[in-house]
C-alpha cells in the first residue's frame, strides 16, 4: 500500500531528494564555484520530471487516502511550472553570474519551490495545501531578498514574508473553520459535508480560505505587496514570481474550489468575480502611471490574474479550461517579455526604466518586434496569443451566465492596452537616444525570439496552439465533474 | 485554384516577410529594391484577385470559393466571397499598388514602411473575405497594429496623440463587438458566418436596470456591433479620431484610411448587423437614419471652416459615410445598392483627394489651405485632376459620386422624408465647401512667393492618377458594371431581411392577440 501511494508521490519525492543532496554537495565542497553547474542540473531535471509527468502520468490516482491526487488537472499543472521554472532559471543563469549573485542556494531553493508547487497542486486535504503552500512561500521570500546587501532587495523579501504570513494566518484560519465545520481536512469530506448547501460556518471558512489563495495569485484586494517585490527582487527572480508561482497558486484556487466546494458553486462565484474584476480594473488603471518596467509587470499580472480568475469564475469545466489555456498563453508571454526585459542594460548595470527603451527598434529590430509582439499579446490584440487567451475565457464567462463580467473585462483590457502601448510608442517612436548598450546573451536571444514566435504565430491553422486546448479540456474535465 | 482565397489573401504577406528576411542594408538600393519588392506584390495580389473575379458568379448569391480548414477552441478557418464582399476585395488589390507607388519619395526606414502596407493589405483582405466570427474579428483588430505604427513612426508632428487616440477608440468600439461574439456564439452553437445568417436570434423584450429592451438579445448584439462599426465608419459623434488620425498620417497612410480602412464598417454592417440581427435593425434603423443626417449636415459645415487641407477631406469623409449608413438602414435594394457603390465610389474619390494634397505637401511641406492659391498657374494639369475629383467628391453627375448619393437617397427617401431632405441639403454644402477649398488652392492669382517655383506633375504621379479618373469617370457614366455584380446578393439580402421581419411581426401580432 505505502509502496503504491509512494510511487504516485516519486517525482516530488525525487525533486527533492535532489535539492537537498545538491545542498549537501554545495556545502561541503566547493560552494558557488558549482553554482552555474547547479542551475543547469536544476532546469534539466525540471524539463526531465516535466517529460516523465506528461508522457508517463496517466489515470487518476490518489495517494494516503485522498490526501494527495494526482490528476489530468494537476499533471498538466505541474508540466506548466516545471517547464516554466526550468526556463527561467536558464535565463537567471547569465544575469545573475554577471551581478555576483549566482550562489548555490539560488537553484536549490528554487527546486524547493517547485517541489511545493508541486504539492499544492496535487494536494487533496487542507494539511497538504499548507504544507506545499509554505514550503513554495518560504523559499521564494528568501530568493526575494537574494541581492541581501541591496535595501530595496531586502524590503521586498521582508514585505513579502510580513505579508505573506499575514495570509497564511488567514488561509489557517479559514482551514480550521472549514475543519471545525466539515469535521475533516480532505477535500472529498468537506465536499460530502457541503451537499445541499453550506454552513454559515463553512462559508466563513471558504472565504478566509480565498482571502489566502487571493493573496497569492495576488489578486486585488490583496495585490498591495506584488508591485515593491517585483521592483525590489533581483530580475531573474522577478520573471519567476511572474510565471510557475502564479500558475500553482491559481490551480491551487481551482483545485479547492472545485474539489472541496463544487457543490457549492454559487457560494463562491460571486467572490471570485469580484476578485477578477477588481483585480482587472486596478491592474489596468493602477500601471498607467508606472515609469519602472517591473512595476508595470507586477500591476500587469495582477490585471491578469483577473483574467484568469474569470475562466474560473465561470464555475464550469470550460472555466477551467480556459483558465488553464490562459494561464499557459500568459506565462509565455511572461517568460518572452522578461527575457527581454533582462537584456536591458547600461554600462553593465540594469536599467528598469521604460524610457530607455527609446529607438530600441533602431538598434535592436529583431528583439523590439518581439517586444511588439508581446506588448499587443498581453493587451490582448488579435492574431497574437493573448487574444485567444481572452476570448477563452470571456466565451467562459458568459457561457457562465456572467455576461457583465465578460463587458467589465473587455472595458478593462482597453484601458490596459493604453501603458503596454506605451511600450511601443518608446521602443518605435521615442527619439534616438542611447539609453541601452548591453550585449544580448544567447539564451535570452533565444527565449525571446522562440516565444515571440511562438506567440505571434501558434495561431495559425494547422499549428492550433500545439494543441493546447484539446490538453486544456482533457485536464479540466477530471477536476471538474 | 481550390485556395485562391487564401492565396491572395497571404501574398502581400509572404512579400512582407520576404523583404523582413532577404533584404539588409538601409541604403538607396535598398531602399529602392524594397520599394519594387512591395510595388510587384501588390501588382500580382491583383493580377490573383483578377481570377477572383473572373470565377465568381454574379448571380449565385450564396459565398463562393469557399474554403474551410480546422481551427482551435472548435473554430474554423473559413473563408469564401459573395456579391457583397467581391467588390471591397477589387477596391483593395487596386487600390494597393497606387499606395505604394504614392510613397515612392518616402526615405525613412522605407522597408519596415513597406512592410506595414503588405501586412495592413493581407488584413484588410482577410476582413472582407473571413466566413468566420473570430477569424473576421481577428483581421478587423489586428489591422490596428500595422496603421498605429504608419501613424506613430511617419506621421506628422502630432503623430503620438494621433495614433494612441485612433488605437484605442477603435480597440474600445471593437471589444464590445468581441462579447457580442461571444454571446452569438453560446446562442447559437456556431461562429460560422452563413449559419448564423439564418439563425433568428432572440427578440423576446426584457429589462435591464429597469430599461425595456424593445427587440431584446438582437437589440443588444446590434448595439455591440455598432458600437464597433459606427467608430470604425466612423459616424458622428464618434468620429472625433479620423480628423486627427488623417491628418498626421503620411498620405499613403490616409489613402488607405479613407479608401478601405473606413469601409470596414459599412461592410460590417452589411455582413452582421443586418442579415443577422433585423429586428435590432428595425428597432435602432430611425437613430442611425438620424445620426446621419446630423453627420452628413454638421461634418459639412465642420468642413467649412478648416485651415488643414487634410482635415477639410477628413470631415468630407465623415460626411460621405453618412450617406452610406443612411443607404443601409434604409434596407432597400436602392439604398444597399447605393451604399456599397458609395463606398466604392469614394474609395476611389477620397484615396484621389488624399493623394492630391500629398502632390502639393510633397512640394510645400504644408498642408495649409492660406500657404496655397494660384496654383493654377504653375500646375495646370494637377488644377485639371485636383478639380475632376473635386467635382467628384461633390456628386456632380457623369462620376461615380453621383450614382452613389443618388441612390442612397432615393433609398431612403421611402423610408424617411425628412433624413431625406436633410441629407439633400448636405450635397449642396458638400458643394460648397469642396468648390471653396478648391478656388483658395489652385484658383487666384501666384502672388506666395514661396510657390513661384513649383513644378507641376510627373509622370510617377499621372499614372497614379490614371487609373482612379478612369474608374471614376467610367462607373460614373455605367453604374451596371457595379450594381450588375452586387445586385442579386443585395436583392437577397434585402429580402431576407424583409421575411425575417415579416415573420417577426406575425409572431408578435399572434401574440398580441
Amino acid at each position: 500500500m505505502i509502496g503504491a501511494d509512494i510511487q504516485i508521490l516519486l517525482p516530488e519525492i525525487v525533486l527533492a531528494v535532489y535539492a537537498m543532496l545538491a545542498l549537501m554537495g554545495a556545502v561541503y565542497t566547493t560552494k558557488d564555484g558549482a553554482a552555474s553547474l547547479l542551475t543547469w542540473m536544476t532546469a534539466g531535471m525540471f524539463v526531465l520530471l516535466a517529460l516523465v509527468i506528461g508522457v508517463n502520468g496517466q489515470g487518476y490516482n490518489v495517494a494516503f487516502d485522498g490526501m494527495f491526487v494526482d490528476d489530468g488537472f494537476a499533471r498538466f499543472a505541474k508540466v506548466t511550472i516545471l517547464l516554466s521554472a526550468a526556463i527561467v532559471l536558464l535565463m537567471s543563469e547569465g544575469y545573475m553570474q554577471r551581478r555576483g549573485l549566482l550562489r548555490f542556494e539560488y537553484p536549490v531553493l528554487i527546486a524547493l519551490a517547485v517541489v511545493g508547487m508541486m504539492v499544492m497542486v496535487s494536494a487533496g486535504d487542507l494539511m497538504v495545501l499548507y504544507m506545499g503552500l509554505e514550503l513554495q512561500s518560504l523559499a521564494l521570500y528568501v530568493v526575494a531578498s537574494l541581492r541581501r546587501d541591496n535595501a530595496k532587495s531586502t524590503e521586498a523579501g521582508l514585505k513579502y514574508f510580513v505579508l505573506g504570513a499575514l495570509s497564511s494566518g488567514l488561509l489557517l484560519y479559514g482551514a480550521s473553520l472549514t475543519y471545525g465545520f466539515a469535521g475533516t481536512t480532505l477535500f472529498s469530506g468537506i465536499i460530502e459535508a457541503a451537499e445541499g448547501g453550506a454552513s454559515l460556518g463553512l462559508l466563513f471558512g471558504l472565504v478566509f480560505l480565498i482571502a489566502g489563495f487571493a493573496f497569492k495569485v495576488s489578486a486585488a484586494p490583496f495585490h498591495m505587496w506584488t508591485p515593491d517585490v517585483y521592483e525590489g527582487s533581483p530580475t531573474p527572480v522577478t520573471a519567476f514570481f511572474a510565471t510557475a508561482p502564479k500558475v500553482a497558486a491559481i490551480a491551487l484556487f481551482a483545485r479547492v474550489v472545485h474539489d472541496a466546494f463544487g457543490g457549492i458553486v454559487g457560494e463562491w462565484q460571486q467572490i471570485v468575480a469580484f476578485l477578477s474584476v477588481a483585480s482587472m480594473f486596478l491592474g489596468a488603471v493602477a500601471a498607467i502611471g508606472q515609469t519602472n518596467i517591473k512595476r508595470l509587470m507586477a500591476y500587469s499580472s495582477i490585471s491578469h490574474m483577473g483574467f484568469a480568475m474569470m475562466g474560473l469564475a465561470a464555475g464550469t469545466v470550460g472555466g477551467v479550461q480556459a483558465m488553464l489555456v490562459y494561464m499557459v498563453i500568459y506565462v509565455t508571454m511572461n517568460v518572452g517579455t522578461f527575457a527581454l526585459i533582462l537584456t536591458m542594460e547600461k554600462d553593465g548595470r540594469p536599467v528598469t526604466d521604460i524610457a530607455a527603451l527609446k529607438s530600441y527598434a533602431k538598434r535592436q529590430p529583431l528583439l523590439a518586434l518581439v517586444m511588439l509582439v508581446m506588448m499587443f499579446s498581453l493587451a490582448g490584440v488579435p492574431p497574437m496569443l493573448g487574444f485567444f487567451g481572452k476570448y477563452a475565457v470571456l466565451l467562459a464567462a458568459y457561457q457562465g451566465g456572467l455576461a457583465w463580467l465578460a463587458v467589465a473585462g473587455v472595458i478593462a483590457s482597453v484601458i490596459s492596452a493604453f501603458y503596454y502601448l506605451r511600450i511601443v510608442y518608446y521602443m518605435y517612436f521615442g527619439e534616438d537616444t542611447q539609453a541601452l548598450d548591453g550585449r544580448t546573451p544567447p539564451v535570452l536571444w533565444v527565449t525571446a525570439v522562440v516565444t515571440g514566435a511562438i506567440i505571434g504565430l501558434a495561431w495559425i491553422p494547422g499549428v492550433n496552439l500545439f494543441g493546447l486546448d484539446p490538453m486544456a479540456a482533457a485536464a479540466a474535465a477530471t477536476l471538474v465533474n | 485554384m481550390g485556395n485562391i482565397l487564401t492565396l491572395t489573401t497571404f501574398l502581400p504577406l509572404l512579400g512582407a516577410v520576404i523583404l523582413a528576411l532577404g533584404l539588409r542594408g538601409d541604403d538607396a538600393a535598398a531602399q529602392r529594391n524594397a520599394k519594387w519588392v512591395a510595388l510587384v506584390t501588390t501588382a500580382v495580389t491583383f493580377i490573383c484577385s483578377l481570377f477572383i473575379l473572373t470565377n465568381f458568379d454574379p448571380a449565385n448569391t450564396d459565398f463562393q470559393l469557399v474554403e474551410t480548414t480546422e481551427w482551435i477552441f472548435g473554430l474554423q478557418y473559413k473563408m469564401g466571397v459573395d456579391g457583397i464582399s467581391i467588390l471591397f476585395v477589387m477596391l483593395t488589390t487596386f487600390l494597393m499598388p497606387l499606395v505604394i507607388a504614392s510613397c515612392w519619395n518616402v526615405t525613412t526606414r522605407v522597408k519596415e514602411y513597406m512592410i506595414a502596407f503588405l501586412i495592413l493589405e493581407t488584413l484588410m483582405l482577410g476582413v472582407f473575405l473571413a466566413l468566420d466570427l473570430v477569424l473576421f474579428y481577428l483581421f478587423f483588430e489586428a489591422g490596428l497594429i500595422p496603421m498605429f505604427l504608419i501613424i506613430g513612426i511617419w506621421g506628422g508632428k502630432d503623430r503620438i496623440y494621433a495614433s494612441f487616440k485612433f488605437f484605442l477608440y477603435t480597440f474600445l468600439g471593437s471589444v464590445l463587438m468581441l462579447v457580442a461574439m461571444v454571446a452569438m456564439f453560446t446562442e447559437a452553437g456556431t461562429t460560422d458566418i452563413p449559419t448564423l445568417m439564418t439563425h433568428s436570434f432572440g427578440t423576446d423584450n426584457f429589462r435591464i436596470l429597469g430599461i425595456q429592451i424593445v427587440g431584446g438579445m438582437q437589440t443588444l448584439l446590434w448595439l455591440a456591433f455598432f458600437a464597433s462599426f459606427a467608430v470604425k465608419m466612423p459616424m458622428w459623434p464618434v468620429h472625433t479620431w479620423l480628423p486627427d488620425a488623417h491628418v498626421q498620417a503620411p498620405t499613403a497612410g490616409s489613402v488607405v484610411l479613407a479608401a478601405i480602412l473606413l469601409k470596414l464598417g459599412g461592410y460590417g454592417f452589411l455582413r452582421f448587423s443586418l442579415p443577422m440581427f433585423p429586428v435590432g435593425s428595425e428597432v435602432m434603423a430611425p437613430l442611425v437614419l438620424w445620426l446621419s443626417a446630423i453627420a452628413i449636415v454638421y461634418t459639412s459645415l465642420v468642413a467649412l471652416a478648416q485651415s488643414d487641407m487634410k482635415k477639410l477631406i477628413a470631415y468630407s469623409s465623415v460626411a460621405h459615410m453618412g450617406f452610406v449608413t443612411m443607404g443601409i438602414f434604409s434596407a432597400n435594394q436602392q439604398g444597399v445598392d447605393g451604399a456599397i457603390f458609395q463606398m466604392i465610389s469614394h474609395g476611389f474619390i477620397s484615396g484621389a483627394l488624399f493623394l492630391c494634397v500629398g502632390v502639393i505637401y510633397d512640394r510645400m511641406h504644408t498642408r495649409e489651405i492660406d500657404a496655397y492659391g494660384g496654383l493654377v498657374n504653375r500646375m495646370p494639369a494637377y488644377a485639371l485632376i485636383f478639380l475632376f475629383f473635386t467635382m467628384a467628391n461633390v456628386g456632380l453627375p457623369g462620376t461615380s459620386g453621383f450614382v452613389g448619393e443618388f441612390l442612397t437617397l432615393v433609398g431612403v427617401f421611402q423610408v424617411n422624408t425628412w433624413v431625406a431632405l436633410f441629407a439633400t441639403s448636405g450635397v449642396i454644402l458638400s458643394a460648397a465647401y469642396a468648390l471653396w477649398l478648391y478656388r483658395r488652392v489652385v484658383l487666384g492669382d501666384l502672388i506666395k512667393e514661396s510657390l513661384r517655383s513649383i513644378t507641376d506633375m510627373t509622370g510617377r504621379e499621372r499614372l497614379i492618377f490614371a487609373p482612379l479618373v478612369v474608374m471614376t469617370l467610367l462607373l460614373g457614366v455605367y453604374p451596371a458594371l457595379i450594381l450588375d455584380m452586387i445586385g442579386p446578393s443585395v436583392a437577397a439580402l434585402v429580402d431576407n431581411y424583409d421575411a425575417a421581419l415579416a415573420a417577426f411581426h406575425s409572431a408578435s401580432q399572434f401574440a398580441a392577440n
